[in-house]
């Protein structure tokens, strides 16, 4: 019964996450609705960590496999792919590259001039 | 072989599974990045598909029921970040700003490589949300007049790249904090590269999982002015 409600719940946030992305008319998906929707509710204590924990775990936990269908899709797109091919894959290499870089090296130099402040 | 694919509902997923264990043995064995689970699963059953003659279509008839716990699994990134909450409550700022200076690389490096390639706007607005996860993405895509099924194929290759290759580019510019390692996962390979930083460790997951929501809004707010300019 424990994961019966614990995965009720997960569907349930899901659910408003859907809820407002209908009402709301703005490019972002019901998954984030729901993340934010979820933290929330732990947040203010509506539902408590215990009652959604190993559930969650176990979906993070397989999230890659999610990715599969999605990955297995490129066999189709290569076609329309094909005349900006190079093109988009020197932007794809080079920009996960530079967005990395630079997001990790912000955080991390912030990090440690907070550090030394304290 | 087709038919089958198309009226099954395990046909799809068994492969997927299968080929990614096969890609999990390989990877245990031979320790190479390369050697990636989720990369090799796809590249398997591409091969599997292509040798059988089956059609995506058919394919993903049954295996789109993986892609349907998505929704509550990103749902459940709420619970690391909740874990964490002291931690990043504690480094706020250098969450935003950092999250702010990568989507800020992200649509300029984009914008630069698009003028270097001599690529039209539509082709330009259809890259512009790649680092993004792929929900948002579509909508940045689409709102902008750019090709949505191709911004969807670049964001799928954008993550498998950070996926593969994301602790290999922490390593080239040092990153080893595992805030910053979470938050660079997040910011430039959205969801599948945030499955590479729960494996990693609890930290970098719950961060990666914010970048995934931040980013993703910051690129809703920075993207139309930056389409303007090519």
């Amino acid at each position: 019964m424990k994961y019966v409600r614990q995965f009720l719940i997960i569907l349930f946030i899901s659910l408003m996450g859907e809820i407002l992305k209908y009402f709301l008319p703005l490019p972002i998906p019901a998954s984030i609705y729901g993340m934010v929707l979820m933290f929330a509710a732990l947040k203010s204590g509506i539902i408590k960590l215990a009652s959604v924990k190993e559930t969650a775990h176990f979906l993070i936990d397989i999230m890659p496999i999610m990715f599969i269908p999605a990955g297995v899709g490129l066999m189709d797109s290569v076609g329309t792919l094909k005349s900006i091919l190079i093109p988009v894959f020197v932007i794809t290499v080079v920009t996960n590259i530079t967005v990395m870089g630079v997001t990790g090296r912000v955080a991390q130099a912030m990090r440690k001039g907070a550090d030394a402040h304290e | 072989m087709n038919d089958f694919f198309q009226n099954s509902l395990f046909a799809g997923v068994t492969l997927s599974l299968l080929s990614y264990i096969l890609g999990m043995m390989l990877k245990k064995r031979f320790k190479i990045a390369l050697f990636n689970p989720l990369l090799i699963s796809i590249a398997v059953t591409i091969a599997v598909l292509l040798v059988a003659k089956v059609d995506y279509s058919a394919y993903n008839a049954g295996a789109k029921n993986l892609s349907w716990f998505m929704t509550p699994a990103t749902v459940c990134l709420a619970i690391p970040l909740y874990e964490q909450w002291e931690l990043l409550k504690k480094n706020y700022k250098a969450v935003l700003l950092s999250l702010l200076a990568g989507t800020l690389t992200s649509v300029f490096t984009i914008l630069l490589l698009s003028m270097l390639f001599k690529l039209n706007h539509t082709e330009f607005v259809t890259l512009l949300p790649k680092s993004i996860t792929t929900a948002i993405g579509m909508g940045v895509s689409e709102e902008l007049g750019g090709y949505v099924t191709i911004t969807v194929a670049v964001i799928v290759m954008t993550g498998i790249l950070g996926n593969v290759f994301g602790e290999l580019i922490c390593r080239l510019f040092r990153i080893t904090d595992p805030i910053a390692k979470g938050l660079s996962l997040g910011a430039s390979a959205h969801a599948i590269g945030t499955a590479k930083a729960m494996e990693i460790g609890e930290v970098e997951g719950a961060m990666s999982g914010l970048a995934i929501a931040v980013s993703g809004v910051l690129t809703v707010i920075v993207a139309p002015f930056v389409a303007k300019l090519l």
